[in-house]
C-alpha cells in the first residue's frame, strides 16, 4: 500500500464528515429491481441501508442507474419504467405497498429530494416564501403567521442572510447557490428523517459547491436525518460520506465505509475510477484511462458487467455473473476475483497505480522554453453593451474580457482558470475572433488578428481552432463524421482532391483513436468520448499550432475524461501543439498545464507556472479557490470559505473586485485596483498584500 | 390534347419534390427513423390511407385534356372549348345526368311540385319523377327502399370482395418478393404455404396494419355501395341546376388540396429564407424582416386578400384574348387566390424559424464552422436548414387544414375562387340561401360539411401523428432503451 502517498496519506481529514451518533437503520433497501417495459433491467438488484444520521453515497459514472434508484425510492419513476422486484423499508414502512395517497405524505414528508439544477427545481413565478410554505402546509399543521415565520427560519437555517426579506423574492433575484438553499429548506420543511440529494452541487462552482456541502454537513448534524449522496465526483465522497456504494451498469459492485473504500478499493473498476482521475504527480505519465464506454442504461448482460473494460477479466468474468461477497473488513464487492479465489485476494487489493508517481514529476523531461511566443495577447478587452429605453442608447458595459494579457510558446499549455462568468471562455473566442474584441492586441504567429479583413483572417483561421465543451453540441447531428471533418478542409482549402481528403480523414480517425469504418455514421450513433475524439479530429484537420480547449472534459465522465486528457497530451507531443486550455478542473489542469492564469471578473489576478500557483498561490482568491477544491486525499491547506458569489461583471466593485469576498480586505482593496506585484519572473499577482 | 393549367404545373412539381425527397430521404437513416416510427402509429396510418385517397381523387382531377370533336375543320382537328379533366371522364355518367332542380339524396321525384299535364290532358301538381335517378323503377312509392337495399347489400359484398383480393394479391406479391431475395441472399428453401399465412398473420398480429386493414375494408365496402347506388341514383342529392352533388363535392376536393398545397409552395421560400436569414444575420437584416412581418400580420388578411383578389377580377375582366378557355381562367384566379393566401401567412412559420434559428446560432457546431471561416451562407445551407427541416414539415402539414378551412371562407365570402371553380366555399355559399327555404334543403351543405370534414380531420391527425414522431422528447426513452 505504501506504492502511492497521494491516496494513502489521509492524514487528519479536515473536512470529514461529522462524527454524531448514528442510530438505527432509517431506510433499508433489498434487492431493488427497476425495469423498462421490455424488461431490461436498468436497477439490478441493489441493496444497502442508511442508519440515522448516516451519509451515503452513491458514486457512479452518468448511465449508471444512480438516479433511476433515487427515483424508485421516491417511487416517482417516469413512464415505462417500473419496480419489478424488491422491497423497500422507510423505518419499518414497506414504500412498495403504500397506496398512492399514503406515498404523498412520505413524498417531502419523510423522505425529501433536491436535485442537480436548481434553476429548474424552483418554479418561476413563485415567491422563495409561498414555495416552501407549499410543503410546510402539506406537511406541517400549521396557520398563517406560523408559515411565515417557519420559512424565515428554514431559510435562516440554510443560511440565507436578511431571510425575512428573501421570502418575498422571486427564484430569478436569487443566485445558484442561493437556490440550491432554498431547495434544501423546502426539502426540510417536511422534517424528513431522509434527504436524498442527487448531484446537488454539479450545476454549481467550486467556492459555491464548498459552502452547500458544509450546509448539508450542518444541518444534518443538527437535525441527524439520514442522507443519500447522489454523485460522481470522489472528492464530493471523500468530504461526505460515511458510507459508500459504487454502481456501475445499474448494479452495487463494491460498498465500503469510506475510510476502507479509500485506503484500498477492492472492485477493479473503483481501482480504476482513482487512478483515472488527474493530478500534478502524474503530470508526466498517461493516466490510467479505463478502455470503452460505460454500458448504455438497459442493456442485457449475461456475465460480469465491468469484464469487457477490466484488464484483470479472465474466462470466468465473461461467463458468468459475480455474486456478492463480503469480506473480513466489512467490505462488499461483486467480482470473480474475490468469490472464486479469496486466497489470492491480498494480491489483488493493490491498487495498480503508477509505480513511483513522486518521481515521475522530476523524470519530467524539462522542455526547452522557446521564447518566440506563438500567440501574444496584450491588453484584451471584451466589452457588452448595456442597451435601454427605445433608442437603445447604450448605458452602460459588462466587462467580460477587462484587459488580458498572455503569451504562450509552441508546443506549451496554458490553462486559464476561473469561476463560471469570469470571461474565460470569452478569452477563448475572443482570440479566434468569434466574439470581436473591443480593444487589444492579438498577436499569432507574428500577425495581428485584430482589425484585419474577412479575407486576411480566413488565412490565419487555419493555425488556431477551439475544441468545445459539450460534444452533444458541437457537432452537426444531420452530418456524417466524413463531412463534419472535411468542413474545415473545404473552408480552408487544405487538400487539394477528394482522394486526398479521404485519406486525411483516415488519417485523423486513426489518430485520435477511432475505426475508419465510422467514416460514415452520424453522432448520434456515438458516446461522449468518442464524440469528443471527433471534434478533436474536425480541429486537426486544418492542421492547427493552437487548440483552444473550452472545458473539454467537463462534461464527460471521469474514465472517458482520462482517455480524452490522455488523447490531448499525446497529441500535443506528436504535433508540438500548444493548447489554451480553459477550465474550472484544478486536477485537470494541474496534471496538463504548463502555466496557468487565474481569473476574476475579467481580469488575471493571478499567473505564473503550474507549480507557483497551485503550490504556492500568492492571491487571497488562488488560495480560496484552491482550498475549496474536494480533494480525495483530504490533504490541503487550511479551509478558506469564500462568502457571498461573484459579483456581477456591469457593476464591478469600486477598487480591487475581490475586497468584497476577500479575508484580507484592507482600507487600501476599496479603492484602487492594485497593481502587478512580480515574485519572480514568472508568477505574478495583482493583490495589494504582495505590493508591499 | 392535354392541357396543363398553372395550378396542375404547380402540383405536378410538387409531387416531383415530394417523390425526389422521399428518394433523398431513403439513404439517410437518421431521417428515416421518424418516418419509421410514424409508420408504427396506426392512428397517423389510418389518416393517411383516407388523405390518400383524396390525393387520388385531386390527382385524377388534376390531369386536364380538351376532347377533339368529331367534325373537322379544314382538315384540322377542332377541340372543344371544354377543359376535361381524367376524373370528368370517369365520373361521365353522374356528371352528365342533370336534372331539372333539387332532389334528395336517393330519391326518385324532384324535391318540388310542379305543374304536369296527364296524359288524359288535366294538369295535376305533383312532385314529377326524376329524369335520371330511380328511372329504372316502375313504382319508386313501393319499389324505392327495396331496391336501395338491395343495391347497397350487393355494393359492400363487391366492394368487399374486391378488397379481399386485392390484399391477398398484395400479400402474395410481397411474399414473392420476399422469397425471392430470401432464396437468392439465403439460398434456403422456404416452404411456401407455412410461409404465406405465416406473412397475414404477422400482418393481422401488428397493430397499426391491422388497423389500417379494418378501415381499408370499410371504406372499400363504402365505394362498392356508393358506385353501385351511383349508378342509378343521385347519392348525394342535385342542386338547384339538377347538378349532382356527389359529382360537386368529389371536384370540390382538387380545388382544396391545391389550396392547401400551392399555397405552402408559395409560402415556404418566403418563411424559410426571410427566418433563418433573420434569425442567423441578426442586426439590421433582422430588424428589416421583422418590421415586415409585424406589419404584415397586422393587416387584417381578408381585407387584404379581397382586394388582392377584387383587383385580379377586374384586371383578367379586361384581358378577356388572354385565356383560350374558361377554366384556364377560373385557374389562373385559383392560382391568384393561393399566392396572396401564401404572402399573408408565411409570417406565423417565419417567426417560428426565426426563434429557432437564434437558439441553433449559438451552438457549439456554428461557432466551430465559424472558426474554419465557412461562409455564412454555407453555415445557413449545412447547418441551419437541416436543423430546421423537422419544424419546417411539421408547419406545413398543420398549415394544410387550416388553408382547406380558409377557402372556404373566403369562397363563402365572395373573394375566393372564381364561382365556375368547384369548390367546398362555393358549395356552401349556393347552399347558404337554402336553408331559409320549407322545406329545408339540408344535403349540399351537409355534402360540403362531411367532405370537408373528413378531408381535414384525417389531415389533422396526420399532422399529430408527424408531430409525434418527429418530437424529440417524446422519443427520448425509445433512444434510452
Amino acid at each position: 500500500m505504501k506504492s502511492n502517498p497521494t491516496i494513502n496519506q489521509f492524514g487528519p481529514l479536515l473536512q470529514s464528515p461529522p462524527e454524531i451518533g448514528r442510530g438505527e437503520v432509517i431506510l433499508n433497501v433489498n434487492g431493488l429491481v427497476t425495469r423498462l417495459n421490455n424488461d431490461v433491467r436498468i436497477v439490478d438488484d441493489v441493496s444497502f441501508s442508511i442508519k440515522q444520521g448516516e451519509t451515503f453515497a452513491l458514486l457512479g459514472e452518468s448511465g449508471c442507474g444512480k438516479s433511476m434508484t433515487a427515483l424508485s425510492l421516491m417511487r416517482l419513476l417516469p413512464d415505462g419504467i417500473r419496480i419489478a422486484s424488491g422491497d423497500i423499508k422507510l423505518e419499518k414502512e414497506d414504500i412498495l405497498a403504500l397506496p398512492e395517497y399514503a406515498m404523498r405524505e412520505v413524498r417531502g414528508g419523510q423522505m425529501a429530494m433536491i436535485f442537480q439544477e436548481p434553476g429548474l427545481s424552483l418554479n418561476p413565478v413563485m415567491t422563495v416564501g409561498d414555495q416552501i410554505a407549499e410543503t410546510l402546509k402539506l406537511h406541517q399543521e400549521l396557520r398563517g403567521d406560523e408559515i411565515r415565520s417557519q420559512c424565515v427560519e428554514l431559510l435562516e437555517l440554510v443560511g440565507i442572510s436578511d431571510a425575512p426579506r428573501r421570502v418575498y423574492e422571486y427564484p430569478f433575484q436569487l443566485s445558484g447557490g442561493m437556490k440550491q438553499r432554498v431547495m434544501i429548506a423546502m426539502a426540510l420543511a417536511g422534517q424528513p428523517k431522509l434527504l436524498i440529494a442527487d448531484e446537488p452541487t454539479t450545476a454549481l462552482d467550486v467556492t459555491i459547491q464548498a459552502q452547500v456541502l458544509k450546509l448539508l454537513r450542518d444541518t444534518q448534524q443538527k437535525t441527524s436525518m439520514a442522507l443519500l449522496l447522489i454523485t460522481h465526483d470522489l472528492g464530493v465522497v471523500a468530504q461526505m460520506a460515511h458510507q459508500v456504494g459504487v454502481m456501475y451498469a445499474g448494479q452495487i459492485i463494491e460498498q465500503a465505509p469510506r475510510e476502507k473504500l479509500f485506503a484500498c478499493p477492492a472492485h477493479p473498476y473503483t481501482q480504476k475510477l482513482f487512478a483515472a482521475l488527474p493530478d500534478a504527480g502524474r503530470s508526466g505519465q498517461p493516466l490510467a484511462a479505463i478502455p470503452g464506454n460505460v454500458p448504455q442504461l438497459g442493456t442485457p448482460f449475461t456475465a460480469c458487467r465491468f469484464a469487457p473494460r477490466c484488464d484483470k477479466a479472465w474466462a470466468l468474468c465473461h461467463d458468468k455473473v459475480p455474486v456478492w461477497t463480503q469480506l473480513e473488513n466489512g467490505q462488499g464487492v461483486r467480482c470473480h476475483l474475490y468469490s472464486s479465489q479469496m486466497g489470492n485476494e491480498k494480491s489483488n487489493l493493490k491498487v495498480p497505480l503508477s509505480p513511483d508517481s513522486c518521481a515521475a514529476g522530476k523524470e519530467k523531461p524539462e522542455e526547452e522554453r522557446i521564447d518566440t511566443p506563438l500567440l501574444q495577447v496584450e491588453s484584451l478587452q471584451v466589452h457588452f453593451p448595456i442597451r435601454k429605453g427605445i433608442f437603445q442608447r447604450t448605458v452602460g458595459h459588462v466587462k467580460a474580457v477587462d484587459g488580458v494579457s498572455m503569451s504562450i510558446s509552441a508546443g506549451r499549455t496554458l490553462a486559464l482558470v476561473g469561476e463560471s462568468g469570469c470571461g474565460k471562455t470569452t478569452v477563448g473566442k475572443a482570440l479566434l475572433q468569434l466574439i470581436t474584441p473591443t480593444a487589444g492586441s492579438v498577436r499569432f504567429a507574428g500577425h495581428e488578428l485584430i482589425g484585419i479583413s474577412a479575407r486576411e483572417l480566413r488565412k490565419q483561421r487555419a493555425g488556431m481552432q477551439m475544441i468545445f465543451q459539450d460534444p452533444y453540441a458541437s457537432l452537426n447531428p444531420k452530418m456524417r463524421v466524413a463531412e463534419v471533418l472535411q468542413e474545415g478542409m473545404d473552408a480552408l482549402s487544405i487538400a487539394k482532391n477528394s482522394d486526398e481528403r479521404q485519406r486525411r480523414i483516415d488519417e485523423l480517425l486513426e489518430q485520435v483513436g477511432l475505426e475508419k469504418a465510422s467514416k460514415w455514421r452520424y453522432p448520434h450513433e456515438f458516446s461522449g468520448g468518442q464524440r469528443q475524439r471527433i471534434a478533436i479530429a474536425r480541429v486537426l484537420a486544418v492542421n492547427p499550432n493552437l487548440l483552444i480547449c473550452d472545458e473539454p472534459t467537463s462534461a464527460l465522465d471521469v474514465s472517458v475524461q482520462a482517455q480524452i486528457l490522455n488523447l490531448l497530451k499525446s497529441l500535443q507531443q506528436q504535433l508540438k501543439l500548444s493548447y489554451l486550455f480553459v477550465s474550472h478542473n484544478l486536477a485537470v489542469v494541474e496534471y496538463l498545464a504548463h502555466d496557468v492564469y487565474v481569473m476574476y471578473l475579467g481580469r488575471i489576478v493571478e499567473r505564473g507556472t503550474v507549480e507557483e500557483v497551485l503550490r504556492t498561490p500568492k492571491h487571497p482568491y488562488t488560495q480560496a479557490l484552491l482550498s475549496a477544491v474536494p480533494r480525495i486525499d483530504g490533504q490541503g491547506m487550511k479551509t478558506i470559505r469564500l462568502a457571498g458569489e461573484t459579483p456581477s461583471p456591469s457593476h464591478p466593485p469600486q477598487g480591487c473586485h475581490f475586497h468584497a469576498r476577500c479575508a484580507h480586505v484592507m482600507a487600501e482593496c476599496r479603492e484602487v485596483y492594485p497593481g502587478e506585484s512580480i515574485l519572480s519572473p514568472t508568477h505574478r499577482v495583482h493583490c495589494h498584500l504582495l505590493g508591499k | 390534347m392535354p392541357v396543363i393549367l398553372w395550378t396542375d404545373a404547380m402540383i405536378f412539381l410538387l409531387l416531383a419534390t415530394v417523390i425526389s425527397a422521399v428518394l433523398w430521404v431513403r439513404k439517410r437513416p437518421h431521417l428515416v427513423l421518424p418516418w419509421q416510427r410514424l409508420a408504427k402509429s396506426s392512428m397517423g396510418m389510418v389518416s393517411l390511407l383516407i388523405l390518400s385517397l383524396f390525393v387520388l381523387v385531386g390527382l385524377l382531377d388534376t390531369m386536364h385534356y380538351r376532347e377533339a370533336l368529331p367534325e373537322k375543320s379544314n382538315g384540322q382537328t377542332v377541340y372543344s372549348a371544354e377543359v376535361l379533366s381524367v376524373f370528368d371522364a370517369l365520373a361521365k355518367d353522374i356528371k352528365n345526368r342533370n336534372e331539372k332542380t333539387y332532389s334528395a339524396p336517393l330519391a326518385a321525384y324532384l324535391y318540388a311540385k310542379e305543374s304536369i299535364e296527364t296524359p288524359d290532358g288535366k294538369i295535376r301538381r305533383d312532385y314529377p319523377r326524376l329524369r335520371y335517378g330511380g328511372a329504372h323503377l316502375v313504382d319508386p312509392q313501393s319499389e324505392l327502399l327495396g331496391d336501395v337495399l338491395k343495391r347497397t347489400m350487393i355494393g359492400a359484398l363487391e366492394g368487399l370482395s374486391i378488397a379481399i383480393l386485392l390484399i391477398v394479391a398484395g400479400n402474395w406479391l410481397i411474399f414473392f418478393v420476399k422469397l425471392r431475395t430470401a432464396r437468392t441472399s439465403a439460398g434456403q428453401e422456404i416452404r411456401k404455404s407455412n410461409n404465406l399465412i405465416f406473412t397475414f398473420a404477422r400482418l393481422i398480429k401488428n397493430k397499426p396494419s391491422r388497423a389500417l386493414l379494418i378501415t381499408a375494408l370499410l371504406m372499400a365496402i363504402l365505394l362498392g355501395i356508393t358506385v353501385n347506388l351511383a349508378a342509378v341514383y343521385h347519392v348525394l342529392g342535385t342542386d338547384k341546376v339538377g347538378q349532382d352533388v356527389l359529382y360537386l363535392a368529389l371536384k370540390s376536393i382538387r380545388t382544396g388540396l391545391v389550396i392547401g398545397t400551392v399555397t405552402t409552395l408559395v409560402m415556404l421560400p418566403f418563411a424559410l429564407l426571410l427566418g433563418i436569414a433573420a434569425g442567423y444575420l441578426r442586426g439590421w437584416v433582422d430588424d428589416v424582416i421583422q418590421y415586415l412581418y409585424t406589419v404584415l400580420s397586422s393587416i387584417p388578411s381578408v381585407l387584404l386578400i379581397a382586394a388582392a383578389v377584387l383587383m385580379m377580377q377586374v384586371y383578367i375582366e379586361m384581358h378577356p384574348e388572354w385565356f383560350e378557355t374558361a377554366a384556364a381562367r377560373a385557374d389562373l384566379r385559383l392560382l391568384f387566390l393561393c399566392l396572396i393566401l401564401g404572402v399573408t401567412s408565411w409570417t406565423g412559420l417565419c417567426r417560428l424559424l426565426r426563434g429557432e434559428t437564434l437558439k441553433l446560432r449559438e451552438m457549439e457546431y456554428i461557432q466551430a464552422a465559424q472558426a474554419f471561416g465557412v461562409s455564412s451562407p454555407r453555415i445557413l445551407t449545412r447547418h441551419i436548414v437541416p436543423n430546421v427541416m423537422h419544424i419546417v414539415l411539421i408547419a406545413v402539414v398543420m398549415d394544410f387544414s387550416s388553408l382547406v378551412l380558409a377557402e372556404a371562407v373566403l369562397s363563402y365570402v365572395g373573394v375566393g375562387v372564381d364561382p365556375s371553380t368547384m369548390s367546398f366555399g362555393t358549395l356552401i355559399n349556393s347552399a347558404r340561401l337554402e336553408m331559409g327555404r320549407e322545406p329545408m334543403v339540408w344535403w349540399t351543405l351537409t355534402a360540403a360539411f362531411g367532405f370537408m370534414l373528413v378531408l381535414v380531420l384525417s389531415a389533422n391527425l396526420f399532422a399529430d401523428a408527424v408531430r409525434d414522431a418527429f418530437d424529440p422528447r417524446l422519443n427520448r426513452t425509445e433512444a434510452a432503451a
